[in-house]
């Protein structure tokens, strides 16, 4: 399966290696086989069929993807999603790059601010999901009070299709913690006699963080970017509880109309042609991802 | 003449002092706007937080008041044994607990096993195999929800734990490189020593590899415990029965049925996040380590 040697020129030892850790990783073989290849060929299949999970599944060539191009809801999810990735990556990623940099000042009681910020990322999307749904209620929360402070009339954002998706994008803010951790060790490991030898030359701080910190954090930034995109093309819990989708349609996301398509519907062929195409999409922003990043990712540092 | 050596000292100390204050002033100026900013993000942080306890503790007559109170007049903590008897929390609590806890071993010990062939075992083509691994971590998980729906379904599966606990037994991209990372800086003298003294490869596995990487096998438990503890998209899919529930789904369900019970439905959250506020409070280094090894590249 892998490029080896023919087994002829490998010697004895090698031999009962190869054994051993062939025996050593199979867990992961198996797992790999079962949950990611079957599924992946399963998915390519079925996405060919009408399917309920019930009755056999019935041959349908192309008519599940043709389908799609002329189904107003998966443009709709898919644009929810993708408004959705635009704001909430961007603005996770600068966030998070200004919470390391504060953090990388010599402030000495850092480890508090380092705890309190990191803390939300760990617990658990339902649970800040419930309390942002009182958080901004306009009967029970604070957010309304605060914004009637600047005269801001009190309203029920989660009543309004944009405003939903913005609630679930500084939702997704709380997450920040973790990337900017991400940032800060990779701001420890840039030499400080660069920032000196700068700051000889005259470099100001603007400048310095321009010529020094961005391109020697670039692989990090990708790697966070990939990362949050990756996650942020997956969205659901969030809708799933605060708004079930709604209003009118405003925070069905794509992952939200998958689940349906599976679960409610039991369309499950559908379903297999959405994930599918989820698949490439992600792939594709992926690909352009790293093709933008060939240009500025500095790896030098990197060892 | 001496006691102009000795104004002099006094000068140069003088100025020194004045030098030590004004950089440590400069100091203080650099690190005031990081501070504030921090600051403020702690305090927005932390507003959602206060809230749900805020919330928790207020009277169902209190909710009904406009504008809320910011702090509740009287603390109701018998809200916290109303939510737990109206919602069967301890059920809930204990299946995913039970969860919690399966996954956490079979993270463990897959983990491990899987990132000893990688790192402690030579053996021909291994290097080319563990790109595959770093490969699958990018392929995403809805393209699998389907087909092992359908798999779990054929195998009676679906209403039991198995979906959510078995698969974890296979090890994982991410904490297999995590895993693998940390043994590649275990000295090979070790294991060398070990197989020339008759050692089987499980025996060095668990007697030598086992004990010396006690912190990044707690990484794994730590993060593998902590994504299972708040999955929500497999119980819902997986679990059905009221009593089968976990906490996410239960609370949800909790949630749409009785949509103006808040205080109910905060002291709920606040019973499900507070283990791992526990958790996190005595554990930090081992998150903080945790986190920045995936991005070490």
């Amino acid at each position: 399966m892998v490029a080896v040697k023919s087994s002829s020129k490998l010697s004895r030892r090698e031999r009962t290696n190869l054994s051993r850790g062939l025996l050593f990783i199979s867990p992961w073989l198996l797992g790999l086989i079962i949950f990611t290849i079957y599924p992946l060929i399963y998915s390519i299949i079925f996405s060919f069929t009408r399917y309920s999970g019930f009755r056999r599944p019935v041959w349908l060539g192309m008519q599940n993807y043709t389908r799609l191009f002329s189904d107003s809801l998966f443009w709709l999810s898919l644009g929810n999603t993708l408004y959705y990735v635009l704001w909430a990556v961007p603005i996770g990623i600068v966030v998070a790059l200004l919470l390391a940099l504060a953090m990388n000042r010599d402030v000495r009681e850092v480890n508090v601010y380092r705890a309190i910020l990191y803390l939300p990322s760990i617990l658990p999307t339902f649970a800040l999901a419930f309390i942002f749904i009182v958080l901004i209620n306009p009967q029970y929360g604070i957010v309304n009070i605060f914004f009637s402070l600047f005269g801001v009339p009190t309203q029920n954002f989660l009543s309004d299709p944009l405003g939903a998706k913005n609630v679930i994008i500084v939702l997704a803010q709380l997450g920040a913690g973790n990337a900017a951790l991400i940032f800060l060790a990779g701001l420890r490991g840039i030499p400080a006699t660069l920032y000196d030898a700068a700051r000889i030359d005259g470099a100001g701080v603007w400048r310095r963080f321009y010529s020094i910190t961005l391109p020697l954090l670039s692989p990090i930034i990708l790697f966070n970017l990939i990362t949050a995109l990756s996650g942020g093309l997956q969205i659901f819990q969030q809708a799933y509880i605060m708004t079930n989708g709604g209003p009118n349609n405003g925070t069905l996301f794509y992952m939200l109309y998958l689940y349906r398509n599976a679960f409610a519907y039991a369309q499950l062929g559908y379903a297999c042609a959405l994930s599918l195409v989820l698949f490439v999409i992600g792939l594709a922003l992926a690909g352009i991802l790293f093709s933008v990043a060939q240009r500025f990712v500095n790896y030098e540092m990197v060892s | 003449m001496a006691t102009q050596v000795m104004d002099k000292k006094a000068v140069a100390t003088d100025e020194m002092t004045r030098y030590r204050r004004r950089a440590r002033l400069q100091h203080v100026m650099q690190t005031a706007i990081p501070r504030l900013f921090l600051l403020i993000m702690c305090l927005i942080y932390a507003v959602p937080f206060y809230w749900m306890l805020s919330t928790a503790l207020k009277s169902t007559s209190e909710l009904a008041e406009f504008p809320p109170a910011l702090f509740p007049r009287t603390l109701h903590f018998e809200n916290f044994v109303l939510a737990v008897t109206k919602i069967p929390f301890a059920v809930y609590f204990g299946n995913t607990l039970l969860i919690t806890l399966l996954t956490i071993i079979g993270s463990v010990l897959a983990n491990l096993i899987v990132a000893y062939g990688f790192a402690c075992i030579e053996w021909p083509g291994r290097d080319k195999v563990f790109y595959i691994v770093l490969a699958t971590m990018f392929i995403p998980f809805p393209i699998a929800i389907v087909p092992q729906f359908d798999m779990f379904a054929r195998l009676h599966w679906i209403n039991t734990i198995l979906p959510l606990v078995v698969p974890h037994f296979f090890a994982g991209a991410f904490f297999i490189f995590m895993l693998r990372q940390f043994l590649l800086q275990i000295p090979r003298e070790l294991l060398e020593a070990a197989r020339m003294d008759g050692a089987t490869e499980l025996q060095i596995m668990w007697n030598v590899i086992l004990p010396l990487s006690r912190p990044a096998l707690a990484a794994v438990a730590l993060f593998s415990g902590i994504s299972a503890w708040n999955d929500f998209m497999g119980p819902l899919i997986y679990l059905q029965d009221d009593l089968k529930r976990t906490l996410a789904v239960g609370l949800q369900v909790f949630r749409s049925t009785h949509d103006i019970q808040f205080n109910l439905l905060m002291a709920a959250s606040l019973l499900t996040v507070l283990p791992l506020i526990i958790l996190f409070l005595f554990s930090q280094r081992f998150f903080i380590k945790g986190v920045t090894v995936g991005s070490i590249k």
